[in-house]
Formats: structure tokens, C-alpha cells, sequence
């Protein structure tokens, strides 16, 4: 794993370092599964009842409220996101609290009714919780949060790696790295963005999945939320788990200027600043045109647009991104969380 | 080496600057270019305004300014 | 586009020109990693004519900084009353006994500012802590240092210190055109840097070696812009120093230059993969000393030690692609870097592993 035999938070990264941390410590310790058909959500079959989708994850954010959103907002949409892009109907979540001594409970107050709000709007119910205390660790009390979720799976559905096919269109509902730009620029320390015109993404997806699979069924072959480590991190693992190569057009990837304005100021790439209200979704080529059309309708994805199509397979899969200005370059899966650099 | 940005000053308290970057508000010390004020376009490099930029070759030297042009038509 | 596809056509009619004189080779030095990282990123190095070699130069601060700097960064994160403010580019530059990165996940404090009064800021909020702020960086970013040190200096912010390995980007240029493995034909010369200096600084340069120097700003269009009048002035035989970047004046900014001028003394200095350059560095003057954190600590002697097999050196001092460096994607990868140029984004090894590698 690295020298010093200790978690580094790049392990969190969601680039390679984590999925070495999964494959090479958490799943042979388990005693679970191969890590290369791992989804963000299990599908599992219970007699008598049918199959249910079901998925969990944890959220720290420094710091916890940012323009946008906050950690309950973002705790019940990450959830309900991991349960819409496997093609499910998000039904019930849980809400676990982990806080340290010292929390200001008038925080956790705004906390909470954000995580409520969200859920509601999202027809989505906190149905079960929990909460635990600790000893404070660092200089501010901080927070954690647990969700986890069950979806019913569309009747239509058929979302998987194995589905995707040689021409099909990879779209992506909108402008990206607007998550992780908004909470770089507030960090303690670093304090970009004084008035918080940056703005998080932080939005629940399934109503775009679901009517996308409810329109386009079997056509939609694959989904997913590109969160940490951004779309290079999702198309990474795309090319990887399919044997296929991808290619994209930087010019047809959505952008928002201030994200992008700020990735400049602070030396990171907007492919792979994570995302928390996008999904990218491959659909066959014959409906992308329509896809996008009915994504655009919803506010959510008005930005929608076709970046690129899946290749064929390959003995070395690739993503490879056409350039601005007419040259080509790699998209490979970060490795750990970028840092803001200057010089 | 050396990143550094362009963006227009909207306001100046003595060599605090709160500049514009595409619609974010960053603060820049503007010690080192003690001449500028609100409404110049200035390169800014980890919180310091290095200088002053002509408002004409803004957009002809800079793409990504060219592309945020763009980006706020669509 | 357009304007992309007519320098273009410019820059293979030069070529047509160079080949009809005999010369299939030339070979280009962007010294700033912002334009490494911007040549890579953009995939422009696939679209040149075969023959013209773009190498990347020793302008990442990160790179070029010896690893004793790292290790005595790394001694004093290890300090219980020590916090470490840092540019983000130093945080995973592997010391001897680990980086920053791996110090914070022993409970060290190391934290990330974006720029150097910020850390004075931390310093006042947190008295009974000793701030020492990693100030590393060319002469763009020099004077942010001598602003912070004078802002403390006045201000009486007595916690606060800065461990410095600043550089100065001329020396290094002249000491790489002195050393004759290394051929260059021509300085692709760094946007912001020139900013502070101004594009003249350049012109002993050209005079004393015949090399065309030519400072570019940072997207595709000034890159190719840049190479494209140093491939004029080479099929012209007409070596100058010049500015193809509207954000840079003959003479610089001399207020920056007058802050570097308070606030540092120009002192010789070790750079990885080069060695000791006279006259190449910045040590902070008498009247600040009290805010050297070399004096202010008692530290430890940290020898200069380069990884066994790591060619940073060479690659720094354009001898070698990162390529042809053995551990390069073996066991020197960015998330297990051995060498500093693999470590900073903008290092060479780390641009070219990210967006080069087939």
C-alpha cells in the first residue's frame, strides 16, 4: 500500500489508492467478492419478496455547510444517487450520525432539517437512524454521516458493464467539477470564494435515471454518478471494467465558468473534480439525440449534452480525450485527491 | 511554475482588492501594483495582483477567458 | 480554431525552412512547469513536426528543491508545536523518512494555504503554536514571501517563520547552456516569472550564447505562438530575446523587484539535478533573519541524498525524457512517487505519466 503502513487521506481520494485499499485489504479481510464487478449498490434476491437495490456510504466534508448545500443534503442525495444509477426506484434511506464532543447543536439543527428537506423533495423517507458520540479530535468539532438506502429496481432496467456496446453515445447531465470547486474555494485556509458564487451541484439524480430507463428501457446501458475523482473516474473505471476504449470531445463537455475560473486559479483539472448532483449514462446510439433532449427538460440537466462514444474492445482500453485544440490526450483514474497548487 | 489568473477589480479597500473571476469574488493583496484600481483587469498569482493587464489583450491572450465569453452566451 | 490552424501553418513553413538548411533536430526548453503541464494537457507534443523536441526545464520549485529541504520540512511537521502552512505542490514530496502527507497522517499539522499571508493569519490565530511556512517558488512568487516576512515583521507576529528555498530562474538557464552535455537550441522563457522580471533579463542571455529566448503565456495559442518565433529566429539566424505574452513588459514589475530587493539577499544555492548555482537563490537579510526558520530551529543536519536510480537530475537538466528514466511507471508512479518530478503536478514525469503515456 506506501511505506508508512497508515491510512492517508488520499486512501479517500476515490482514485486508485482507494480501490487498492479495497481490493488489497478490505475485500480479502471480508472475505468478499472480486473487486472488478463492484457497483456502488448490491442487487440482491429475496425470496418470496423479489429483488431489491441496496447501498450505503458515509460523508465527511470540510467544511460541513457550503454554498449549495450541506452534509445532510449531500449525505441523502449521495444516496439516493448510488441507488438511481443502478436503474432503481429509490424507496427508503437510514441516517446515522457520528459526532464529536463540542458539536454545536444549532448546526446540527440546520443539518438535519436540510437532510429532511432533501429527502421530501426527493419522495425519499428517513425511515431509521442512529446517532453516536466521540471524543473531539481536532481543533473544530466535526460530524459524520452514515446513509444507507433501498431502491426497487425498474422493471425496465437493464443497466451493466456488460451491456455497453461498440458506438453507444456517453452523456453526461451537465456542467462538471462544480461540487468539488465550490468546497475547495471554501476551505479553512484557503477561502477562495468570499461570497460563495460558486455553487455545489448537490442534487438528488433519479428522477432523470428513471425517466430515462421509463423512455428509453434497455437502451440505457449504463449509469453512474461521477463523484470523487470526477468524470476521469468514472470513464476510467468504464474502460477498464469493459475492456473497451472510450473516446470524448473536450469541446462537447459541459462547463461552468466559475468551476472553471477557480480550477485555473488553483491548478486542478475539472475532469477530475467530483460531481455530486450528475450522472453519466450510456444509451445507444439511435436514442442519444432524444436522451439528451429529455434529460435538457428537467432543470437538473438543462446542460445536458453527448461527450464522446464508446470503442471497441481493446488488449489496453483507453480513454482519450480530443483536445481544443485538435491534440489528444490520456484520461487515466486519478490517484488520490488533487491539491490546490500555486507555483 | 507560477499560475496566475486574470480578473477584473470590482472593489479596493486601501490594498485589499475583491476581484471578479468569472462570477467568483476573490480577495488579491494588490501591494504589488499599488497603481491599480476598480474596473482594471489584473493577473493574479496566489493572492497577489503581479500586474496590470491592457483590457484589449485580456481576451486576445487568454482562451480561458475567451472560453468563459463563450460558456456565459450559451 | 482558426487562429490555432494559421500559427500552425507558420510554425511547419519555418520547419520547411530549417529541413531545407539541413536541420532535422531542434530541440526547445520550456523551463515553467505550468507550460509542461499546459503542452501535455492539451496533447500538442503528438502535433509538432518529427524532429522538434520539446523538453521540459527546471521550472517546477518542487522539482528542483533538494531533497534535504523536504527532510528538514518533514523533521519540523514532526514538532508538537509546529504547524506546517505549505503550498499544496510540497505536501506529497517524499523526504527520507516520509512526506508531509504521510507526517499528517501521524497526527502532524501540515496545512495547505493558497497564499503566503495566510499563513502569517494562522500564526496570529494560533499563538501558542510556531507557524513555519514552506516558501518555496521562482520569482513570481518571491515577493508574496517578502510581503508575508515584512507583515509579520510589522505586525510582531513573532510565531511565525519561513523555511525558504526560493530560486532564482536566470542562473539556472545560464548554468545548463555552460554545461555541454546538454544541448538547447532555444528557451521557451516563463510567462509569469517574466511578469516580475520583465522580458529584457533575457537579453545578456541571447548575447552571450545565441539562443533565441522567447517568453509565452500559458493556453495552446501563446504556446505555439512562442515556438513558433523561436523556429523563425532559428531559420532566420537571428537569435532574440523577445515576448510573444501582452502580460509582459520590457522592464517588469519594480515594485515586486523592489520588495525581493528589502526583504532578500541573493545567495548561492543547491538545485536538485544541477548542483550549487552561484547567485541562484534568495536568503532572507539580516534585518529579518529572526524569521529564517533554518536559524530559528535547531535542526539537524539533512544530507543531499537523490533516490538510488532516480534520473530527476537529469530529466530537470533536459539530459533525459521521463520516459527513458527506468523507474518511470514502474515502481515511480504519482501515487507512489520516488522522484520530485513525479510528485508535482506540473513535474515532467508526472505530466507526461498522466497525459502522455500510451
Amino acid at each position: 500500500m506506501n511505506q508508512s503502513g497508515k491510512i492517508l487521506l488520499a486512501h479517500g481520494g476515490g482514485g486508485q489508492l482507494t480501490n487498492e485499499l479495497i481490493s488489497q485489504v478490505i475485500l480479502p479481510a471480508i472475505g468478499g467478492q472480486d473487486a472488478s464487478s463492484l457497483e456502488d449498490a448490491a442487487t440482491i434476491e429475496i425470496p418470496d419478496v423479489g429483488k431489491i437495490i441496496f447501498t450505503t456510504d458515509s460523508y465527511t466534508v470540510e467544511p460541513i455547510e457550503f454554498p449549495g448545500g450541506d452534509i445532510g443534503k449531500l449525505s441523502v442525495c449521495g444516496t439516493i444517487n448510488d441507488l438511481a444509477v443502478c436503474g432503481a426506484r429509490p424507496i427508503v434511506i437510514s441516517l446515522a450520525l457520528v459526532l464529536e464532543e463540542g458539536f454545536e447543536i444549532g448546526l446540527l439543527k440546520r443539518i438535519l432539517t436540510s437532510a429532511g428537506k432533501s429527502s421530501k423533495k426527493a419522495g425519499v423517507s428517513i425511515v431509521t437512524g442512529d446517532t453516536k458520540v466521540i471524543e473531539r479530535h481536532g481543533d473544530t468539532a466535526g460530524i459524520t454521516v452514515n446513509t444507507a438506502g433501498i431502491g426497487l429496481p425498474l422493471r425496465q432496467a437493464r443497466v451493466g458493464f456488460d451491456r455497453n456496446e461498440t458506438g453507444d453515445a456517453i452523456i453526461i447531465s451537465g456542467p462538471i467539477g462544480q461540487h468539488g470547486m465550490a468546497v475547495m474555494a471554501q476551505r479553512e485556509g484557503l477561502k477562495i470564494d468570499i461570497t460563495g458564487s460558486l455553487i455545489s451541484d448537490c442534487a438528488a439524480i433519479h428522477n432523470l435515471t428513471m425517466k430515462l430507463i421509463e423512455s428509453f428501457g434497455a437502451k440505457v446501458k449504463w449509469m453512474r454518478d461521477p463523484t470523487r475523482g470526477g468524470l476521469s473516474a468514472t470513464l476510467a473505471e468504464l474502460a477498464a471494467a469493459t475492456g473497451r476504449s472510450i473516446e470524448i470531445r473536450e469541446s462537447e463537455i459541459p462547463i461552468d465558468p466559475t468551476a472553471l475560473a477557480v480550477a485555473e486559479m488553483l491548478g486542478f483539472d475539472l475532469l477530475s473534480v467530483a460531481n455530486e448532483g450528475k450522472v453519466v449514462a450510456v444509451v445507444s446510439a439511435d436514442v442519444a439525440d432524444e436522451a439528451v433532449k429529455l434529460l435538457r427538460k428537467d432543470s437538473l440537466a438543462s446542460k445536458a449534452n453527448v461527450i464522446g462514444e464508446i470503442g471497441k474492445v481493446d488488449d489496453f482500453p483507453l480513454v482519450e480525450l480530443l483536445t481544443r485544440s485538435g491534440g489528444k490526450r490520456i484520461i487515466q483514474m486519478p490517484y488520490g485527491q488533487d491539491l490546490p497548487r500555486i507555483c | 511554475m507560477c499560475l496566475a489568473i486574470p480578473a477584473k477589480i470590482e472593489s479596493l479597500d486601501q490594498h485589499i482588492a475583491t476581484v471578479d473571476l468569472a462570477g467568483a469574488k476573490v480577495r488579491a493583496d494588490t501591494t504589488l501594483t499599488p497603481e491599480a484600481k476598480v474596473g482594471d483587469w489584473v493577473l493574479v498569482h496566489a493572492g497577489y495582483t503581479i500586474t496590470i493587464l491592457d483590457e484589449k489583450d485580456v481576451r486576445e491572450t487568454f482562451a480561458v477567458l475567451r472560453e468563459m465569453d463563450e460558456l456565459q452566451k450559451r | 480554431m482558426n487562429r490555432i490552424a494559421e500559427i500552425r501553418k507558420k510554425i511547419d513553413a519555418y520547419w520547411d525552412t530549417l529541413l531545407s538548411s539541413g536541420r532535422d533536430d531542434v530541440r526547445i526548453m520550456e523551463i515553467c512547469g505550468t507550460h509542461t503541464v499546459s503542452i501535455s494537457r492539451s496533447g500538442l507534443r503528438a502535433t509538432f513536426p518529427k524532429g522538434l523536441k520539446l523538453i521540459s526545464g527546471p521550472g517546477c520549485p518542487v522539482c528542483v528543491t533538494g531533497q534535504s529541504y523536504v527532510d528538514k520540512a518533514v523533521y519540523l511537521a514532526r514538532q508538537p508545536d509546529v504547524i506546517i502552512a505549505t503550498y499544496g505542490d510540497m505536501v506529497r514530496v517524499p523526504g527520507a523518512t516520509g512526506s508531509l502527507e504521510a507526517v499528517r497522517g501521524e497526527g502532524g499539522k501540515v496545512e495547505v494555504v493558497y497564499s503566503a499571508h495566510q499563513a502569517v493569519d494562522l500564526a496570529r490565530r494560533c499563538e501558542d503554536k510556531q507557524v513555519v511556512f514552506l516558501a518555496i517558488g521562482f520569482e513570481t512568487t518571491a515577493p508574496a514571501t517578502a510581503l508575508a516576512i515584512q507583515k509579520a515583521d510589522r505586525e510582531g507576529v513573532e510565531n511565525f517563520s519561513a523555511l525558504l528555498s526560493h530560486k532564482l530562474v536566470i542562473p539556472a538557464m545560464r548554468a545548463l547552456l555552460n554545461d555541454k552535455d546538454i544541448r538547447i537550441d532555444g528557451f521557451l522563457c516563463p510567462g509569469h516569472v517574466s511578469v516580475i522580471t520583465g522580458w529584457r533579463v533575457y537579453e545578456p542571455i541571447v548575447n552571450e550564447f545565441a539562443r533565441p529566448c522567447v517568453v509565452a503565456g500559458f493556453d495552446d495559442e501563446q504556446i505555439l505562438k512562442g515556438i513558433c518565433e523561436i523556429l523563425r529566429q532559428l531559420a532566420e539566424q537571428s537569435p532574440a530575446a523577445c515576448c510573444v505574452y501582452p502580460a509582459v513588459s520590457e522592464t517588469g514589475n519594480l515594485h515586486a523587484q523592489e520588495v525581493i530587493h528589502e526583504t532578500f539577499d541573493v545567495i548561492d544555492t543547491y538545485w536538485r539535478g544541477i548542483g550549487i548555482i552561484p547567485a541562484s537563490g534568495l536568503g532572507l537579510k539580516e534585518r529579518f533573519s529572526r524569521f529564517d526558520a533554518d536559524k530559528r530551529f535547531n535542526l539537524p543536519v539533512f544530507e543531499e541524498h537523490d533516490p538510488p536510480g532516480c534520473r530527476c537530475g537529469e530529466v530537470i537538466s533536459g539530459k533525459c525524457i521521463p520516459p527513458e528514466c527506468p523507474l518511470f511507471g514502474t515502481i515511480c508512479t504519482p501515487r507512489e512517487p520516488i522522484g520530485p518530478c513525479m510528485v508535482s503536478s506540473e513535474g515532467s514525469c508526472a505530466a507526461y505519466y498522466k497525459y502522455d503515456r500510451h
